[in-house]
């Protein structure tokens, strides 16, 4: 699993004696051209003929709308909270899991991929049960007049919830498969703990670390069932990106929801752009990425 | 945190721990993060389930609607994770196999799902395959309805969990040795009597695993499905949504019995995900 990182090309194709023939290849080729075209392609494209349906006067006041404007702060101080955040953790995280030998290291590695095995309206559920209006905290909450649900604490929780996972595995697998040697070998010559991680450890792990916070940020940017159940859809206020992009299209706005759907669909396609740099540098340096997220381990 | 002589029965420890400083703080970090992130909001599910008893999460969980939203949710994942299975397979083997011009576009483009936010997948899905739609028309000439279906909902399902059986099986793929296809040949084996005795049986651990992936997403998906299922009860709403409509209700027992249920079977799924990649790995080794 560790070389993975899809190395297209590295094998010589096509010289091989048992080939199949020329017209099965193309038939093969173009089943899943057709295929990729019909589910992922032709959706894609009608994001962005959809945004511009009505005329680029539409499109523009749609995204400056202020509804919009505050959808957009709103995302991006969440991805701004939760990212940092969940960096922090995965390196902890990934320090422990890949220098330490001790008991119960399955169950914390179990701990850590449970949000990809938990329906994203499930982990907003979670939340609601915790902090909102039935729960044990409310009246101790209502005493501090803190709101958490159907306000932003909980969206940034929700969403901090569901991407965590994504950089703390990136940066293990990186972390594990470039070994301790190096810090060892630092810490023979007197270097303090945050020493070697600064200086030796995060070097190496760079490339592992900036994957993770590529997939994070797209996920936290674009997550929509968890944040959905804890946000409330109060306009201006709680909404984010994809719960607007909801409200417009709901409302038959087409045009609009799909202008907004055309910046989520940018940042989308800005993040495979940078995973592939990732990767390439990645490969250049020899740092061993984990071939997809969520690929369980 | 200094690294020279420390007292012996810390240096003991540390030789069956590892010898680098910053157990007790990245242990104690990683334990209070996920214990207020995770464990917490667990704990209060947990908490909640308990008080409605087993009795009351069986009534809630089992009402018809309940039922009929189960079946569709795991039905639809099971069909489009069949799917997957099998044209993820034959992407990962073109991509793998045939060099074509624009091999790595179409590479890059296969993690779209990944990247793309689930609502706008889900919009766009709708605009695509609904009756007025570039693909939704045709279809609707020929008598075939996709959006506000249950065919729209595995559709939905087959865009998400794509990558997953791609990106497991394209590793695999790569690292088969063209030498055995080679001898196989030489044997004088047809190309497809080769690919049934000799490749798939190296594949099928990843497909499996992949199929597998693929059918825990999408039996929790929710963003992408919305708005393509027309979310009619008992026909096309999905678990998840039924959650939400609880939740809106503010029928937070109902909402907790069907989480319950969903959590119990993505364990269960887990477990298998588990087992098909031990399997994968014996019959790889």
């Amino acid at each position: 699993m560790s070389a993975a990182v899809s190395s297209l090309g590295r094998r010589s194709v096509g010289q091989r004696v048992q080939d199949e023939p020329p017209a099965a290849r193309a038939a093969l080729i173009a089943v899943a051209l057709a295929f990729l075209g019909l589910f992922l392609v032709l959706p894609l494209a009608l994001v962005f003929v959809s945004a511009f349906s009505e005329g680029v006067g539409a499109f523009v006041s749609a995204i400056t709308h202020p509804d919009t404007l505050s959808a957009i702060r709103l995302t991006l101080l969440t991805a701004a909270i939760a990212v940092p955040l969940n960096v922090v953790f995965g390196i902890a995280a990934a320090w422990l899991i890949s220098k330490y030998e001790f008991a119960g290291k399955s169950v914390l590695l179990s701990l850590i991929d449970l949000p990809f095995s938990v329906s994203p309206v499930i982990s907003g559920l979670l939340f609601v049960l915790l902090f909102g209006a039935q729960s044990p905290l409310a009246p101790l909450l209502a005493l501090a007049d803190v709101r958490v649900i159907f306000a932003v604490p909980g969206i940034v929780l929700a969403t901090t919830f569901v991407t965590f996972p994504l950089v703390a595995r990136e940066v293990l697998a990186v972390m594990q498969a470039e070994g301790s040697q190096e810090e060892e070998a630092a810490l023979t010559m007197g270097a303090t703990g945050l020493q070697i991680l600064w200086h030796v450890t995060l070097p190496k792990v760079r490339w592992g670390v900036l994957y993770g916070v590529i997939l994070c940020n797209a996920r936290a940017m674009g997550e929509f069932g968890a944040v959905s159940v804890v946000s409330g859809h109060i306009r201006g206020e709680t909404n984010t990106l994809p719960l607007h992009v909801e409200i417009l299209y709901n409302e038959y706005v087409f045009a609009g929801a799909f202008a907004v759907a055309s910046l989520l669909a940018s940042l989308a396609l800005v993040t495979l752009v940078a995973k592939e740099v990732v990767q390439w540098r990645a490969r250049r340096g020899r740092t061993p990425l984990r071939p997809a997220p969520e690929v369980g381990a | 945190m200094t690294p020279e002589a420390p007292p012996l029965t810390a240096r003991r420890r540390a030789t069956c721990r590892g010898v680098l400083p910053g157990f007790g703080l990245s242990l104690g970090y990683t334990l209070t993060y996920l214990g207020v992130l995770v464990l917490l909001p667990l704990g209060a599910l947990v908490l909640r389930a308990s008080s409605l008893g087993p009795a009351g999460i069986l009534r809630a969980a089992t009402e018809e609607r309940a039922l009929a939203a189960y079946g569709l949710s795991f039905g639809a994942a099971l069909v489009a994770a069949l799917v997957n299975a099998l044209f993820g397979t034959l992407v990962a083997w073109v991509l793998i196999r045939y060099p074509f011009p624009g091999r790595k576009l179409v590479d890059a483009i296969v993690d779209l799902p990944f990247a793309l936010p689930t609502a706008v997948a889900g919009i766009a899905l709708t605009a695509v395959y609904a009756p007025t739609g570039w693909l939704g028309a045709p279809l609707a000439g020929l008598g075939i309805e996709v959006a506000f279906t249950r065919v729209g909902v595995v559709f939905a399902l087959v865009f998400v969990g794509l990558p997953f059986v791609v990106r497991t099986v394209q590793p695999v793929l790569e690292a088969l040795d063209p030498h055995v296809e080679e001898a196989s040949a030489v044997l004088g084996a047809t190309r497809l009597q080769t690919f049934r005795a000799v490749i798939f049986p190296e594949l099928w651990p990843a497909m499996l695993t992949g199929f597998a992936l693929a059918f825990a997403r999408g039996v929790g998906e929710y963003g992408s499905v919305v708005f393509i299922s027309g979310n009619m009860p008992h026909r096309t709403e999905i678990a998840p949504l039924l959650i939400v409509t609880k939740l809106e209700q503010y029928d937070y027992d109902g909402a907790t019995a069907i989480a319950t249920v969903m959590l119990g079977v993505s364990f269960l799924a887990l477990l298998g995900i588990n087992a098909a990649q031990r399997l994968a790995r014996r019959a790889r080794t």
